[in-house]
């Protein structure tokens, strides 16, 4: 049986929440993995090892436990997976500058991907429940192709934004205006304009789901196999 | 080469409305098959390109046939359909979606169902993609200058644009017919359909268009199971009238040779930017 632990740092739980939104398919997803650890729906105390542990939340480089918990899981994790923005790409938190009681100083937060080596990493916030389900489904199986984009996104798109698709698409002239990027996105931060992405920056929480979705960016084999 | 990918069957079929069939671009396939589908239960919903103002394309979900009769015809220009996708199951509820695209818009499709990362329960909402077969798209502004300078149409009198034996035609509302050669369109074409490798959109359910078909009817490759049935069920209930396609010089000849030119064409651009170190996604 394959173990899953789930590890919550900076977060709002939002992910465990939408993993756990899978209806009936969540009691397959726990009937073929043992779930060892989640501190919101299970008690064990100690991080064990495992097979798969699932990270949600960025890092609080100012504070010394989510640093030490950071360290701890690249060691106990055969592999790593960021699950969700805020331990893809930071999210949210890339927007923390500290300065709020009780702790005035945590004030810098990066992703988990850019703490330790993360072997996967699903961005969105949250990602949904059925790609976590097609993650953990696929790792099960080792099914290695399919995970490649995520592998993929957690070297190379640890700072992800609504710019990503302006500069590696828009501007690299391969936009053709699919209007996938703002379907995807979770706060209506992209606008199509004559078949264009427009980014509204203040809106954006750079999640990375825009850039990850965009077939200009990446398009997998598999995507390409008619089934 | 492999012209047009994977297809279980192949025919020429147009709408057997004949009221309807005045409107549409060619057979009416995709009309009659949202129809169809919204008649019989088969979809809730359709993601449609609508007609905005000045014959500018605009995405749309429709949920009455009223809704897509008027979205009938090509627009010639860029729809980013896939905008609407989640709205069709958020805002409108629905359950039973249909989605009609060019190439690229059915891989974006395809892909977000594969890779669903910001897209919620929306996998088992896709009812039926229809593509529709694409050489080239134009942006909004090169369409204009196409129809108002080369044609000297403006864009409020534009009834129906069409690209066919070579030239780039404009029908107005009051009943002229306009039209240059396509050579004389393609610095308006937008660059980025120049990496594009898919003519007759290889990863739709259904995938219809006109080449290879008699005027008013269109060319409709089966692809998937559901498809299959999809297209069987306008048949039998007297939707579309179909004949067999023509194998020879103007049916599905030509269409593999206007495949195989867009194919060759556009990987020697894609290696080409591989080449001086560009990005391509593939």
């Amino acid at each position: 049986m394959v173990t899953v632990a789930h590890v919550q740092l900076s977060s709002c739980c939002g992910c465990l929440v939408s993993l756990t939104d899978t209806y009936e398919k969540l009691l397959d997803v726990l009937g073929a993995i043992d779930l060892v650890y989640s501190q919101t729906i299970a008690d064990a105390r100690e991080i064990p090892e495992a097979d798969i542990i699932l990270v949600e939340g960025s890092v609080c480089l100012d504070d010394h436990h989510a640093m030490e918990i950071a360290q701890d899981v690249r060691k106990k994790a055969k592999i790593l997976v960021a699950l969700g923005a805020c331990a893809a790409t930071g999210g949210i938190t890339r927007f923390c500058r500290g300065g709020q009681m009780s702790k005035p100083i945590h004030s810098s937060f990066s992703p988990i991907t850019e703490v330790v080596k993360c072997d996967l990493a699903i961005p969105g916030c949250p990602p949904s429940p059925e790609i976590i389900v097609g993650l953990i489904t696929a790792a099960i199986e080792g099914d290695m192709e399919y995970l490649a984009p995520f592998s993929e996104f957690a070297k190379n798109n640890t700072e992800a934004c609504g710019c990503d698709v302006i500069e590696k698409v828009v501007n690299k002239s391969l936009c053709m205006g699919c209007g996938c990027c703002a379907a995807s996105c979770p706060t209506r931060a992209i606008e199509m304009v004559e078949g264009r992405p427009l980014i509204l920056n203040e809106v954006c929480i750079k999640c990375g789901c825009c850039g990850f979705q965009c077939p200009r960016i990446e398009l997998p084999k598999n995507v390409m196999v008619l089934e | 080469m492999d012209a047009f990918g994977n297809y279980k069957s192949v025919i020429s079929a147009r709408i057997a409305d004949k009221a309807v069939l005045k409107k549409v671009q060619d057979g009416g396939i995709v009309t009659a098959a949202f129809v169809y589908g919204l008649e019989n239960n088969l979809l809730d919903g359709a993601v449609v390109a609508s007609v905005g103002e000045e014959f500018r394309a605009v995405p749309k979900v429709a949920t009455t046939v009223e809704e897509i009769l008027e979205a009938a015809g090509t627009k010639y220009t860029t729809c980013p359909n896939l905008s609407v996708l989640k709205q069709a199951i958020r805002e409108y509820g629905c359950e039973k979606v249909g989605v009609v695209g060019t190439p690229c818009q059915i891989i974006a499709t395809r892909k977000s169902l594969k890779y669903p990362v910001g897209f919620r329960h929306m996998n088992d909402k896709i009812a039926l993609t229809v593509g529709i077969f694409c050489m080239e798209n134009f942006p909004y502004n090169g369409m204009k200058t196409i129809v108002e300078e080369h044609c000297g149409v403006k864009m409020d009198d534009v009834a129906k644009l069409d690209i066919g034996k070579g030239k780039f035609w404009t029908y107005t509302k009051w009943g002229e017919t306009k039209s240059i050669k396509l050579a004389d369109t393609h610095p308006y074409e937008q660059i980025a359909c120049h990496v594009c490798t898919d003519y007759t959109a290889e990863l739709a359910d259904i995938s219809t268009g006109s080449v290879g078909s008699p005027d008013g009817w269109s060319t409709v490759f089966a692809r998937t199971e559901k498809g299959e049935e999809f297209l069987n069920g306008m048949v039998e209930s007297g939707y579309l009238e179909t004949k067999p396609v023509n194998e020879g010089k103007f049916g599905l000849e030509l269409l593999a040779k206007l495949a195989n030119i867009k194919k060759s064409k556009n990987q020697k651009e894609i290696d080409h930017r591989k080449e001086i170190g560009l990005p391509v996604p593939y």
